[in-house]
């Protein structure tokens, strides 16, 4: 018999608890305790020997003296600081192209497949389980521009009056374009997925009721259907913006020219540099503090609109 | 313009045609089929998928490039597998070896942990239930490289008993994939509900046996598919794997990493095209079993794609 709070009676409180504890301890050790460590790192010191790092475990031993380093290279006109700049640039570059490219998608896929809608839906979901790595190893292959063969891509530029030889995609002033094809091209089933959800769920009869009142189809998007996907494309910006931040394989393997490289490239040096460890976790923790605000206000907003879908 | 000076239509809804092209007035009337839409949805799926189809059917290339099509053939595949075969690359094998390594640790402990507290938080409702729920929601939304590097500082200055390598790998693929098979099994025992558990407890059965004999078969599927899923985001994973990989340990996607840009030919694509196979397997195995489940037990009609689609959030 369930008492009023819902539990059944005989069971002790530990009960349940007790099923979460193996699950939850692996948590704490190897997610929290890990985080821990990068801010003990980032606040710690060197080994004077090996130039390794020597976090700080105990806080009253912090030293600061890394993250100030980091934040004047943030601030400062250095290489670093035109990383994170860069960073901002293609990331909100890339999440706008997801907007404009998913929303037609998700938006048609919701509301106007028909009886293409589980071909179309599978056919939308299918990237999203294809390795990142493989779908940028395609990319790769259509780009190159090897003189022997190139891609096919590169093969069709070829075509164009003026191209002579095969684009170099990977250097030079191409390097940024493909870096952002290559971030669009990996994130954007992540875009769409949360977007065509959000799109699915609304009410078709407050179209209907749009409709009556004689809206156009155009105003009836514009006033009914946009407004209450927000909370999607909110949800599928969020979702692709958060690993968008720490990406250093899409920059590499799109180009490895030094002139696109991320934060995440810088991170992702600095961490196994002897002597620079600190500063990789300092970077490391400021970049979780950035993406923690962001995912933070994502999560609130995301309870916000259960607790009103409830009501 | 005679058109205004004439009565108004009876259905206000005719839209004025516009002076413009055909094929403007095709694809724009807002009252017709959304043609842009299906032309743009379509251009997309292509865009998305033909790529990759293009590089797997590279894979099957008779010829060294990635490129020039030149006539099928299997030998990039027996590259893999035979040895002393014309274009055997031992590197291709051990990544693969690498992989299912890390996966057959990874899947059965990443489930076991996963499903019990999955159990545990979709029933314990007293004090920190919501801390545990909230903790548990972290690693899916924390971006891998902080995962990679906190895993990498910890086991480089205080778990030095688990070194660098597969070892830790394995540690930190079960970290990453742990809340998704949570979220898979969960969202299964809430659709479940409590009801049967009470019932077979009204009927005499002790908690543990409501549980073993009644809930567990009901969230088997569950487990099942949570435990494909974890397979399959543990055979694609690269970030977590470079951070935690010195040597000798490189799994399929870090071989496909530092071979793709330079040493690349389409044994690459290959292996590429195992992994992907093998994860697009996977996936299709954990839909269908949730599927078979779900329509046994409560005979909905959506379609299996509908529901992971709507799942998935």
């Amino acid at each position: 018999m369930p008492t009023p709070t819902g539990d059944i009676v005989g069971q002790k409180r530990w009960y349940w608890p007790a099923f979460a504890a193996p699950g939850l301890a692996w948590l704490v050790l190897l997610f929290l305790t890990p985080f821990y460590a990068i801010v003990a790192t980032a606040f710690g010191r060197l080994d004077p020997i090996f130039a390794g790092p020597l976090p700080a475990w105990n806080p009253l031993e912090w030293d600061r003296g890394w993250m100030v380093q980091v934040l004047r290279e943030l601030t400062a006109p250095t290489p670093l600081r035109g990383q994170f700049l860069r960073t901002i640039v293609y990331v909100v570059t890339s999440v706008s192209l997801c907007v404009l490219i998913g929303y037609p998608v998700a938006y048609y896929i919701a509301r106007h497949a028909g009886r293409w809608k589980v071909l179309l839906l599978t056919l939308m979901i299918a990237p999203f389980w294809m390795s990142y790595l493989m779908r940028m190893l395609a990319w790769v292959n259509l780009l190159t521009n090897d003189p022997g063969s190139p891609g096919i891509v590169s093969r069709l530029f070829m075509l164009l009056p003026g191209v002579e030889e095969p684009i170099n995609w990977f250097a030079g002033r191409a390097a940024p374009i493909t870096v952002i094809l290559g971030l669009v091209y990996g994130y954007i089933p992540f875009f769409v997925l949360p977007l065509y959800a959000a799109l699915d769920r609304i009410d078709r009869s407050q179209l209907e009721a749009a409709r009556d009142m004689g809206a156009s189809p155009r105003s009836t998007f514009w006033r009914v259907t946009l407004p209450l996907s927000k909370q999607g494309i909110l949800a599928g910006s969020v979702i692709i913006t958060l690993p968008m931040f720490g990406d250093y394989y899409t920059p590499t393997l799109m180009s490895g020219s030094p002139s696109v490289t991320m934060i995440g490239n810088a991170i992702e040096s600095r961490i196994h540099q002897a002597g620079q460890a600190p500063s990789g976790a300092s970077l490391t923790f400021l970049l979780s503090v950035f993406v923690g605000v962001l995912m933070i206000y994502y999560l609130v907003s995301v309870a916000r609109a259960a607790k009103e879908a409830r009501a | 313009m005679s058109a205004i000076t004439e009565a108004a239509p009876p259905i206000a809804r005719t839209a004025p045609v516009p002076r413009s092209a055909w094929w403007r007035r095709w694809f724009t009337n807002p009252w017709g089929r959304p043609r842009f839409l299906v032309v743009w949805t379509w251009l997309y799926i292509a865009w998305t998928i033909v790529p990759v189809l293009i590089a797997v059917q590279f894979s099957f290339n008779d010829g060294r490039s990635r490129s020039t099509f030149q006539g099928f053939s299997l030998q990039w595949y027996q590259g893999i597998f035979v040895p002393g075969s014309r274009e055997y690359d031992p590197s291709l094998w051990f990544s693969l070896e690498n992989s299912l390594k890390i996966a057959a640790v990874t899947v059965p402990v990443a489930t076991l942990l996963g499903v019990g507290l999955a159990l545990g938080l979709a029933r314990w409702r007293g004090r920190g239930s919501g801390a545990a729920n909230f903790l548990m929601l972290f690693p899916l939304v924390t971006p891998e490289i902080v995962m990679g590097v906190s895993l990498f500082l910890i086991f480089v200055n205080l778990y030095e008993f688990i070194p660098l390598g597969l070892p830790a790998m394995i540690v930190g693929h079960i970290t990453f994939t742990l809340s998704y098979v949570v979220i898979v099994t969960r969202g299964r025992l809430f659709a479940i509900g409590k009801e049967y558990e009470e019932a077979a407890m009204d009927l005499g059965a002790s908690s543990a046996e409501a549980i073993r004999r009644v809930l567990l078969p009901l969230l088997l599927p569950a487990v099942f598919a949570g435990a494909f899923i974890a397979f399959a985001i543990s055979i694609d994973d690269f970030v977590i794997s470079a951070f935690l990989c010195i040597e000798n340990c490189t799994t399929i996607p870090i071989k496909i990493y530092s071979a793709a840009r330079n040493a690349g030919n389409p044994g690459l694509n290959a292996i590429a095209t195992l992994m992907m196979v093998g994860s697009l397997l996977a996936i299709t195995l954990a839909v269908l079993v949730q599927r078979v489940a779900i329509r046994r037990h409560e005979g909905e009609t959506r379609s299996a794609v509908e529901d992971f689609a709507r799942l998935e959030i």
